[in-house]
């Protein structure tokens, strides 16, 4: 590379997009219509908040300090002037908002409150058996695995465990606060077994159970294993 | 069609080295072309056990940074005339080793070779990484006690996922080799037993050989187990294991308790 040499510019892209904006139509008297829209914000605070206004003057005939006094009251509310029209460009000084031109009228979308999405619930089919030191997250639903969990590796979902297999790692299950999950398997040496949280490890789990198809399920905040048979 | 086999294992010190160069003797002996490969850098100790440590000139680090062909690194055995060994260097570590590298070393002895077997040092890390990567087949040393065997699964995970077969969606061939059996201590209990290691590791098994003294004399004098003393218990349970990855099916034979006339009529343990 030449040090000397030119830095090419590239030509900057001018390209034109509309946008839809609120836009304000003050009139006379100025200041009731100011405490107009107080009373607005009373009812819905913050509503223009983010918002693009545009102030259309042409129902007034202000001064340029009116303008500026104007433009000031509603920076006071939150309401942030993206342009005025209606007006005599002349009289915006350059700092400000650029005068509009060529608005048309369109219909104003009420924003609708994002519902949460409700994602399906999925399963997750592993059919290998999970080697020690694996990690299987999946917090979108159940997890069934066609053979063993090997000891050290671990299974964290959202949903139910089903291990077709004997279960010697761990299985944390309903890791999104789904207290309803379960952890099923055919031979139970798991070394720790959660469902939402609540725990219980090899230690406690009953000799009785040892080596048997089980299931874990939350009663309450305690861990039931019970044979599957 | 040359096949890349790792003797792989996660933990160390259960048989590794003294496997591949058993199987990689006993499958010259089947007048098979076989290169072994030292993957222990800085801890090398296939050159010992091949008994080819005082011709050691360059090493699988000097092949792989080019400073050396492959043809001036390869040591031939002077027993067998297709067995071949490629050390690794003592001096070095495993950073020395690229992917790239240690790739194009592979894609060179496939043109010659039958079987190029690729000794692993133990645990996870690069060294391991980079010798299972290039494989075809592999074979996970495992002896019968639980540490090893959970370390067998984990790297028989790591089969499954950091190979390049694995990457393609194909699959790495494995076999689970038994070694440094003791019938006596399965008898009284005191081992996991092979139902349960084949359990646990969901793997086909290729063999089991007995813990036996032979295979610390073989080492000792520098010789393959399955060279030094082809009668012994260990080199017929080597020979049998190779013959069963050479695609025959041999019928699995447990290693059991030896005990001479004398020991058994006197009731004595066997020596």
């Amino acid at each position: 590379m030449d040090a000397n040499a030119e830095p090419t510019r590239q030509l900057v892209r001018l390209r034109g997009r509309s946008y839809v904006a609120f836009v304000f139509s003050p009139v006379v008297p100025v200041i009731e219509w100011l405490a107009d829209i107080d009373a607005t914000l009373a009812r819905s605070p913050g509503f223009f908040v983010g918002k693009p206004v545009a102030l259309d003057l042409s129902a007034l005939d202000l001064s340029t300090s009116a303008i500026a006094h104007l433009i000031v009251s509603l920076e006071k509310k939150n309401i942030r002037v993206l342009g005025i029209e209606g007006v005599e460009p002349g009289l915006l000084t350059p700092t400000m908002p650029p005068p509009l031109s060529g608005g048309r009228v369109c219909a104003i979308r009420e924003a609708e409150p994002e519902k949460p999405e409700v994602k399906p619930l999925t399963s997750l089919l592993l059919d290998q058996p999970v080697r020690s030191g694996q990690s299987i997250v999946f917090p979108e639903g159940d997890v069934t695995v066609l053979g063993s969990v090997g000891s050290g590796a671990e299974i964290v979902a959202g949903g139910s465990i089903h291990v077709y297999g004997t279960l010697r790692g761990r299985a944390m299950a309903g890791v999104n606060g789904n207290s309803a999950a379960r952890i099923y398997c055919q031979k139970i040496e798991a070394e720790l077994l959660a469902i939402d949280g609540y725990y219980q490890t090899a230690e406690e789990l009953d000799a009785a159970l040892r080596e048997r198809p089980a299931q874990a399920w939350l009663e309450g905040s305690i861990m039931r294993i019970t044979p599957l048979n | 069609m040359a096949k890349v086999l790792v003797v792989t294992s996660g933990k160390g010190g259960v048989g590794k080295t003294t496997s591949t160069a058993a199987i990689g003797a006993a499958l010259a002996q089947n007048g098979k072309k076989v290169a072994v490969i030292d993957f222990d850098i800085g801890l090398r100790n296939l050159d010992l056990v091949m008994g080819a440590e005082r011709r050691v000139v360059f090493d699988l680090i000097n092949v792989v940074q080019g400073v050396s062909k492959l043809s001036q690194a390869l040591i031939r055995d002077k027993r067998l005339e297709t067995l071949w060994l490629l050390p690794a260097s003592q001096t070095r570590d495993k950073d020395a080793l690229t992917e790239e590298g240690v790739g194009r070393v592979i894609s060179e002895l496939r043109e010659t070779f039958d079987w190029i077997i690729c000794d692993s040092p133990a645990g996870i890390e690069r060294g391991a990484m980079l010798a299972m990567r290039f494989a075809d087949e592999a074979i996970i040393v495992t002896n019968p006690e639980v540490s090893s065997v959970r370390d067998s699964d984990r790297i028989i995970g790591m089969l499954d996922s950091k190979t390049v077969k694995a990457e393609n969606g194909e699959r790495v061939n494995k076999h689970v080799l038994i070694t440094r059996f003791d019938p006596a201590r399965a008898a009284r209990g005191e081992m996991i037993s092979i139902d349960d290691i084949l359990e646990i590791l969901a793997t086909p098994l290729l063999g089991i050989i007995p813990e036996s003294q032979d295979v610390l004399r073989a080492s000792n004098v520098g010789s393959p187990v399955t060279l030094n003393n082809p009668s012994s218990s260990p080199a017929r349970a080597y020979a049998d294991a190779t013959r069963r990855l050479l695609g025959e099916t041999i019928e699995m034979m447990v290693p059991a308790e030896r005990k001479g006339l004398i020991n058994l009529l006197l009731g004595r343990r066997a020596a």
